[in-house]
């Protein structure tokens, strides 16, 4: 049995998630990740994509865009710009963000800003995973 | 002696500017509490920023990061938030002497303006505004923020100006606003801060330390700059409370003053006809 570590997630208009959890994955810029108890201390940064809270009770999901996590051996913090739990996304805007951003990166003209494009796309994409 | 009628029409007039003091009290008491709210809740976001940060830095003091150098440029953007409206006692004055006593060249300053009434100011002073975006402090998003930040650390990457400011109201407490000029790029602690966090554990950073600071510290300042601008939001209705307030107070002062005078003019008028009519009567007998 996994020990319990402190997790938090903040955002800057609240605080999301504070509680007590076994495990927590999510998507860092160099990939997926997984944390423990007893971590070694390390701060990444935070690509869109979903985190998953292992509680004693059970699963939690929620998409988490932006921002980055500190992880020391027995508190974990996410600063997340953007944190979102399933029954709080609105599937309508989702859909329609993604539509435009695919459009816009399909019609390839030099206006566009193709990173940011991406990152639409991502995000859209993460939200109607999560849902 | 002002006549009856006068007096009375004076009253009046300022029962009904303090009707409209003590209704403006009220609804920025109301607004006061919901920014406040707000302000509370985002702080625990900011002080793990900012030890976060710290924390970074204390580690990697060697590091030749751009965003740790003043940049080549003479020239300084100085973010100001202050409001769209007045009637908010020195509220935005206060703001716009904190730009004008720092010492700064006025050539030297671009100002990055959020609030109507302070970019007056500061327009008749004869500063240079480089954007206004006065809109914003309506209702601050971090949207918004992290829009605004990222034009001015755009303008920092190019070399056009070299140091980054932040002028803002600082809310202490309901009754104390402190307006405060922050440095945010090139970003400097105190030895004695870095020091502290320095003795926490050995921290890893991925992907390397350079990368996350260059993604980090523009998150850092956007954060500090939300938090100003919800800060400053809180400032403003609290500044305007009390503006109201004291208004209200004095125009109670003024109304009883009047009330006096009033009464006392009456009571000239009632003795003045009953001697006029005694001596009339004296005068037919």
């Amino acid at each position: 049995m996994a020990e319990n570590f402190q997790l938090q997630i903040i955002t800057p208009d609240r605080i999301f998630y504070e509680g007590e959890a076994s495990m927590v994955e999510f998507t860092s810029v160099d990939g997926e990740m997984g944390v423990y108890k007893h971590h070694i201390p390390l701060t990444t940064v935070l690509a869109p994509g979903i985190v998953t809270i292992t509680e004693p009770g059970g699963k939690k999901e929620a998409a988490v865009h932006a921002g980055f996590v500190q992880i020391l051996g027995e508190k974990v913090t996410f600063l997340a710009e953007i944190a979102e739990w399933p029954d709080e996304i609105d599937v309508g805007r989702a859909e329609a963000a993604k539509a435009r951003a695919e459009e816009r990166l399909r019609s390839h003209s030099a206006q566009i800003d193709v990173a940011r494009a991406e990152m639409a796309l991502k995000k859209a994409l993460v939200r109607l995973h999560v849902k | 002696m002002a006549s009856m009628r006068d007096i009375k029409r004076r009253k009046g007039s300022i029962q009904s500017t303090q009707q409209i003091t003590k209704a403006m009290k009220l609804v920025s008491t109301v607004k006061l509490q919901k920014a406040r709210n707000r302000a509370e809740q985002s702080n625990p976001y900011f002080n793990h920023m900012y030890q976060t940060v710290t924390s970074m830095l204390a580690r990697s003091g060697s590091l030749n990061h751009p965003y740790l150098k003043p940049g080549n440029s003479q020239k300084k953007a100085v973010i100001t938030i202050a409001s769209n409206r007045g009637l908010a006692g020195g509220y935005n004055a206060n703001v716009v002497k904190l730009i004008t006593g720092s010492g700064m060249a006025k050539e030297d300053v671009q100002v990055y303006m959020i609030g109507r009434k302070a970019k007056e100011l500061l327009v008749r002073k004869g500063y240079e505004i480089k954007a206004d975006y006065s809109d914003v402090i309506e209702s601050p998003s971090y949207d918004d923020a992290s829009m605004i930040c990222k034009e001015v650390l755009e303008a920092f990457s190019k070399g056009e100006i070299g140091e980054i400011y932040l002028a803002y109201t600082h809310f202490k407490n309901t009754v104390s606003h402190q307006p405060t000029l922050m440095k945010l790029l090139p970003v400097e602690f105190d030895e004695a801060e870095l020091k502290e966090a320095d003795s926490n554990v050995l921290m890893n950073y991925e992907p390397n330390e350079e990368e996350a600071l260059d993604l980090i510290i523009p998150k850092y300042m956007t954060s500090l700059f939300y938090g100003a601008l919800v800060e400053a939001v809180a400032s403003e209705n609290g500044a305007r409370m009390q503006a109201m307030d004291s208004a209200t107070s004095n125009a109670d002062e003024m109304i009883s003053d009047l009330t006096l005078k009033y009464n006392r003019a009456r009571q000239g008028s009632i003795t003045q006809e009953l001697t006029e009519i005694i001596a009339g009567a004296e005068a037919i007998s």
